[in-house]
């Protein structure tokens, strides 16, 4: 459909506005010029009359959407709307449970990759995911960062040492585990083991990176160096958040995807979102009256 | 009466009934640990541990049977252990909800409850019937047969587990199955696999059933595991029954030494286990 589309998507985008004051800013919107026209699309993923069924249970309902390239796509509304579900579908985790199908499409590169001809384990070292709760695998920090890496890439030593520093420091976790490299990656903080997955994610140089709820379970001062981490880390991957927390997709996404009941009731820039949104719902969520 | 002073009674007597019951448990443990060291410890010499068995109103040890059952035992466990290893592996991760995985279960946890004695006389018609003599592998074999189911089921309860969330994270990262199963949940399993390979080693060493119609016994020193083979529990079982005196301390000793030794096993999975749960 729309692999031409897609293909002229190659190009680096033109920066984003408001990219340096990005971040922390409690004022997400005031970053973005009120006369800017809306961020060029440029589609990375682009999910197409998408279903997803919990055995007999129908939790996602059509969903269209595009996923822009390096760009950060926030995807908000209340528990059970299916985010976490939809999230789950970009990387076909949810094949790990009997029982869960997806039917339509979602095209990466042109492909679908809802196709089960091909082979689910690239496509995952393509699409990196982080999860709610941190899972450091029970071995050495390095240890945690190379297992992903050395499943697709064959590194020297030395190599794969570098490889294992550049993720740490992509991370912001460098300058903390730098002389813990051999500790077990358990016995780090909380904050520290969820910037070790998301390091862990990033080493194996995805092209997207999904992030399930990343800092729900993380202290206020973790929690704004994952955001911070973030509008980082979208300057080179395109990146899709689930979060419960309204001033988290403000604060660091430049789209939002407000979900309700298995669909998408709107969908567009995060300024619009959280300015004028088109729909009641969407406001009433946003400002807190319902959800 | 008032109802919350109803429930203090009834609290207080639900307590004091287990308190009962635990010290009636307790009790006769310690009755039998005590008459095994009143009766065994003096006998327990150094003599034990260098001499073969004797025949009847000679002096003589136990190191034919003591080694007989270390080789026994270890040889089950090698049969058993990997087996109950691979099959708990297929139940936790890649039978979790099929049919054959249930079918399994179900097979695992008749052959868990199993009387030791029908394992033997299984084993007997397999073995020794076909080969025409009991051997030492024949023992082997009853006793692998014995560590299998308990290793299929700590296997599976261990890497039951290690949290999904962990395997979904390797997955996520590409990584097969085979290697989640191998690199991650096997790492986070071990101390308790190791700890159901152990505790299925103290079940068996001290087995006689299976024994009595596969290995049988020897009184001397042998390596030969085709072969009757010297182990402990048959020494006891023949010692005990015997009508002479220095057979019957052997058999106290003998006893007493594979107590001691199931409870070190015991003590050391016990440590392993609190090491996987910090």
């Amino acid at each position: 459909m729309s692999t031409s589309d897609s293909a002229t998507t190659t190009g680096t985008p033109p920066a984003p506005p408001g990219v340096a004051s990005r971040g922390i800013s409690l004022h997400p919107a005031s970053s973005i010029p009120a006369t800017a026209p809306a961020p060029t699309r440029h589609p990375k993923v682009e999910v197409r009359r998408l279903s997803f069924f919990y055995g007999k249970f129908k939790a996602l309902h059509d969903i269209d959407l595009d996923i822009h390239d390096r760009q950060i796509t926030a995807f908000i509304g209340p528990s059970g709307c299916g985010k976490s579900t939809l999230l789950r579908t970009l990387n076909r985790i949810y094949e790990l449970y009997p029982g869960q199908r997806a039917t339509g499409q979602v095209l990466l590169g042109g492909r679908n990759l809802l196709d089960r001809a091909d082979d689910v384990n690239l496509l995952r070292a393509r699409v990196g995911m982080v999860f709610q709760k941190p899972t450091p695998f029970p071995m050495s920090v390095r240890d945690n960062i190379s297992f992903g890496v050395g499943l697709y890439e064959r590194l020297s030593r030395s190599e794969m040492d570098e490889r294992v520093q550049w993720a740490l420091e992509k991370a912001a976790l460098w300058s903390e585990v730098k002389d813990k490299l051999r500790q077990d990656g358990t016995a780090l903080s909380g904050g520290q083991q969820q910037r070790l997955c998301i390091a862990r994610a990033v080493a194996v140089k995805p092209e997207v990176l999904l992030l399930d709820e990343p800092a729900s379970a993380l202290d206020p001062i973790s929690t704004q160096k994952i955001e911070q981490l973030l509008s980082e880390l979208r300057q080179d991957y395109t990146i899709a958040i689930v979060t419960h927390n309204m001033q988290q997709a403000a604060r660091v996404s430049d789209y939002t995807a407000f979900m309700y009941l298995g669909r998408i009731v709107e969908f567009g820039d995060t300024k619009t979102m959280f300015t004028k949104p088109t729909h009641q719902q969407t406001e009433e969520y946003i400002t807190g009256r319902f959800g | 009466m008032t109802l919350h002073a109803r429930r203090r009674i009834v609290n207080h007597v639900a307590l004091s009934l287990s308190i009962l019951a635990t010290a009636f448990g307790l009790f006769w443990l310690g009755w039998l640990l005590w008459t095994l060291l009143d009766n065994g410890l003096s006998w327990i010499t150094p003599r034990l541990f260098i001499e073969s068995t004797p025949p009847p109103g000679s002096q003589g040890g136990l190191a034919n049977a003591l080694f007989g059952s270390a080789i026994l035992t270890i040889a089950g466990v090698a049969i058993g252990a990997p087996a109950g290893v691979l099959a708990g592996t297929y139940l936790a991760e890649f039978g979790r909800t099929s049919r054959l995985g249930a079918a399994v279960r179900f097979v695992n946890d008749i052959l868990l409850s199993a009387p030791s004695i029908i394992v033997g006389v299984f084993v007997y018609a397999l073995i020794v019937l076909k080969t025409g003599h009991f051997s030492g592998w024949a023992g082997a074999v009853a006793l692998a047969l014995i560590v299998l189911p308990v290793v299929v089921r700590t296997t599976e309860n261990m890497m039951r587990l290690v949290p999904d969330s962990l395997r979904e994270a390797a997955a996520a990262l590409g990584a097969p199955m085979w290697k989640i199963t191998l690199r991650v949940v096997y790492r986070s399993a071990l101390p308790g696999i190791m700890t159901g390979v152990l505790l299925g080693t103290a079940r068996i060493s001290g087995e006689t059933a299976p024994l009595l119609f596969t290995a049988l016994n020897n009184q001397f020193w042998s390596t030969d595991m085709t072969r009757p083979f010297p182990n402990l529990p048959t020494v006891i079982f023949q010692f005990a029954m015997s009508p002479y005196e220095d057979w019957q301390h052997l058999a106290w000793a003998a006893a007493l030494l594979i107590t001691a030794s199931i409870l070190a096993i015991n003590i050391v999975a016990r440590i392993l286990l609190r090491r996987a749960r910090p």
